[in-house]
């Protein structure tokens, strides 16, 4: 649903008043229309109450033609910090009274590549680190201003790296942006995909079939398990921890594998299309539940084994916190919120595909805020994930569906879904937290796509979880938030 | 601690045997699409997102191949999955011979190609150092190159180590459809290594830009910030396929066999 206001403070002001009823502040970003005035949209996550799917709303209000400036809703609404200054990057239009404007995505000039100061005091210096990190990473600049050992400020440069995915997609057909959506997070292909497409069969009154509304959840949950471990094996790395790293490393792997026997790609790459999926997994469903289980049991004793060594418990217990007050001021999304108490899972809050029909345990009772209950939220993700798992392959349908296939009877994976025009919003749950796609259609061609990944919304809170944290629980810190910066600087 | 000790042993040898041994799922990579020398295109070409398909003679240029395999769904008569992640998807010694099928003279160049990279890379073969950077991927590239280091491929076994000093490097493993942000770190880094040196574009985003090629926050190869010797197609390459690149890149591979052009 898309409400327009007369103009921006009225929308700041609609904003708050939604944001304070208890909905979440999920994005801002704004478009210039050919020859038209700037068009300021936030997005806002609506909670589904009952049987009532919650959605996520679009709040609009242009500016006044030619507008070089207006009131910067950062002051009132702390999470638009970053998304302001990413409007400021692409449009070069001023938010008066942001705290802090220096260009977050688009490298700027030589100044912008000096070391800054923010804190004072005897002795301290700045470490740069990065965007050349030392090890097989992406690349970011952390400025960390240091007296030696701790972390008094820090501060991110993630322009690096931007790529302009954003506006690679206009021009394009559905069927080409679903390829550039699998591509704007790599780690996050399936979800990107499904947010994507998403919004695409909105637009086109189009809903995938149930077989392919299971296929792709399998995808999505395998996606998240890999992810998972992946952060399981960096925290381990950090910690020294050699047989846990390998081990740990040795499941993400096989997962990678079954995800590349299922699909053809070690990151279920061209399995979502817009209409369902392209084709139905390429194992069958008891061998799909074998390798599960056996998956399962493997992850499960080493997670076990992990979560009982104290040496590594110690480097994580009270690094990093995030207080639940601010996670839910800020509405953190994924792993990062509900460690800190704050949930709002878009599979049970706002479900899509097979979720409706599958049983979601939802992860609570957390609440530390710390690395160490990220960690733990992400092993209560795996678990969950091997149950839907679990459920999605022992569902007749997919059965049926190999059965039809065999037959040749009919193609129940995928409907036509060519939209002619109009605009949606799409959203699916990535390892990382929710992801929105922002579609606007005309006569069959994408005209502009916003893409809004979790790593983007959830970095920024990394500036603010370095309390009594040394420079050695650095790494560790980074790990637990498990972010892309691709998905970051788009 | 001592449970780890124990853990460490549960499943035995994982690591692969490949290159000395074949290894099964090297072998049933699914790469970069290629045509046959022989294929008579009637009808319409299907339309490549990526602009990888040229008509006249057929030709598909696996440096722009993303993989999403519309024309093989397409075209199954003109169009085919390469096969195995050392076969006729992998690495090559010059752009050029990435565009399949190889007209004849690619086969000349990429053997002076391979002559120059041996003179340089004749003292490397036994111990070879990495510096990885990132020129604007999408992150699976960066998993990929990881996999490298984990028990299943484990490139230590074969004198390859990562190192976090450009000063101690060999070779210059380059991801990503080349973001301007990272002209300088990347210049700073490849001017920072040693004589001799390699550079591999890894991923089809560092050798053409993939669907990127035409923004204007990227440079669309990582060939126009710093010399490639090696050319790594796949969106993403697999683990399989980056462990050949990085073989061909210090010689240990010799002539014959796969993994060659």
């Amino acid at each position: 649903m898309t409400i327009t206001q007369p103009a921006v403070t009225a929308l700041w002001d609609e904003l708050l008043a939604r944001t304070s009823a208890g909905d979440r502040f999920a994005g801002l970003f704004a478009t210039k229309p050919e020859g038209g005035a700037l068009v300021l949209s936030a997005h806002v996550a609506v909670k589904g109450e009952g049987e009532a799917g919650g959605g996520i709303d679009t709040l609009e209000a242009a500016l006044p033609p030619g507008a070089a400036s207006y009131p910067a809703l950062t002051p009132r609404l702390g999470a638009a910090f970053w998304y302001e200054r990413e409007i400021h990057d692409r449009f070069g239009v001023v938010p008066e009274g942001h705290p802090r404007l220096t260009p977050l995505i688009r490298p700027g000039s030589a100044e912008d590549h000096a070391l800054p100061r923010h804190v004072a005091g005897y002795g301290i210096f700045t470490i740069p680190h990065g965007p050349v990190r030392s090890g097989v990473l992406e690349s970011i600049e952390y400025l960390v201003e240091t007296p030696g050992e701790a972390i008094p400020h820090l501060n991110m440069r993630v322009f690096y790296k931007h790529r302009g995915v954003e506006n690679r997609f206009a021009g394009r057909t559905p069927a080409d942006g679903v390829l550039l959506a699998e591509r704007a997070e790599g780690i996050a292909s399936v979800a990107h995909a499904l947010a994507f497409s998403h919004a695409v069969e909105t637009i086109a009154g189009c809903a995938p079939p149930p077989a392919a509304a299971l296929v792709r959840v399998l995808h999505a949950e395998l996606e998240r398990i890999a992810n998972h471990l992946d952060v399981a094996v960096r925290l381990a790395d950090a910690a020294g921890l050699a047989v846990a790293t390998a081990r740990l490393a040795l499941h993400k792997e096989r997962v990678l594998r079954l995800v590349s026997r299922l699909s053809g790609s070690r990151f279920g790459r061209g399995v979502v299309i817009p209409g369902g999926v392209s084709a139905p997994p390429r194992l069958p469903p008891a061998e799909i539940l074998t390798e599960v289980d056996t998956l399962r049991r493997a992850v499960t004793a080493d997670a076990e084994a992990l979560m009982a060594t104290s040496s590594f418990l110690d480097r994580l217990r009270g690094t990093g916190p995030l207080s639940p007050g601010r996670a839910h001021q800020h509405g953190a999304l994924g792993p990062v919120g509900k460690a800190a108490g704050y949930a709002d899972d878009a599979r049970l809050a706002r479900p899509y595909d097979g979720y409706p029909s599958l049983a979601v345990t939802p992860v609570r009772g957390h609440a530390a805020g710390d690395a160490l209950a990220r960690l733990r939220v992400r092993w209560d993700e795996v678990d969950q994930s091997f149950g839907l798992l679990r459920q999605v392959a022992s569902f007749g349908l997919l059965r049926q569906v190999a059965e039809d296939l065999a037959e040749r009877s009919s193609d129940p994976l995928n409907l036509p879904c060519e939209p002619a025009s109009g605009r949606a919003v799409g959203w699916a749950e990535a390892p990382q937290g929710e992801v929105i796609y922002d579609v606007k259609i005309d006569a069959g061609r994408l005209v502009r796509c916003h893409p809004r990944s979790a790593s983007f919304h959830n970095l920024v809170l990394m500036h603010e979880v370095f309390a009594g944290d040394i420079l050695t629980d650095f790494p560790f810190i980074e790990a637990s938030f498990g972010l892309s910066v691709a998905g970051v600087a788009l | 601690m001592s449970i780890w000790v124990l853990r460490g042993l549960r499943d035995g040898v994982v690591t692969t045997r490949w290159p000395a041994r074949p290894d099964a799922y090297a072998d049933a990579w699914r790469g970069p699409v290629l045509a046959p020398a022989s294929a008579d295109p009637m009808g319409p070409l299907p339309l490549c997102p990526t602009g990888a398909i040229s008509a006249e003679p057929l030709r598909v240029d696996q440096g722009r191949c993303i993989l999403c395999g519309r024309c093989v769904a397409e075209r199954p008569d003109l169009f085919a999955w390469s096969q195995g992640a050392t076969g006729p998807g992998a690495a090559a010694l010059t752009r050029e011979a990435l565009v399949v099928p190889e007209p004849p003279e690619t086969d000349e160049a990429v053997a002076a190609a391979r002559a120059r990279l041996r003179a340089r890379t004749a003292a490397l073969r036994r111990s070879v150092h990495i510096r990885h950077v990132d020129a604007g991927s999408d992150g699976s590239e960066e998993w990929e190159i990881q996999a490298l280091l984990g028990p299943v491929y484990d490139i230590h076994r074969l004198g390859v180590f990562f190192t976090a000093s450009p000063r101690h490097a060999d070779v210059l493993l380059v991801t990503g459809a080349g973001a301007r942000g990272m002209a300088g770190p990347l210049r700073t880094t490849y001017d920072g290594m040693p004589d001799p040196k390699v550079v591999i574009a890894a991923g089809t985003d560092a050798v053409s830009g993939g669907l990127l090629s035409e923004s204007e926050a990227v440079t669309g190869s990582i060939a126009a910030m710093v010399p490639v010797d090696v050319w790594l197609p796949g969106s993403p390459p697999s683990p399989f396929g980056i462990l050949n690149a990085l073989l061909i890149a210090v010689g240990t591979l010799a002539d014959g066999g796969k993994g060659t052009r």
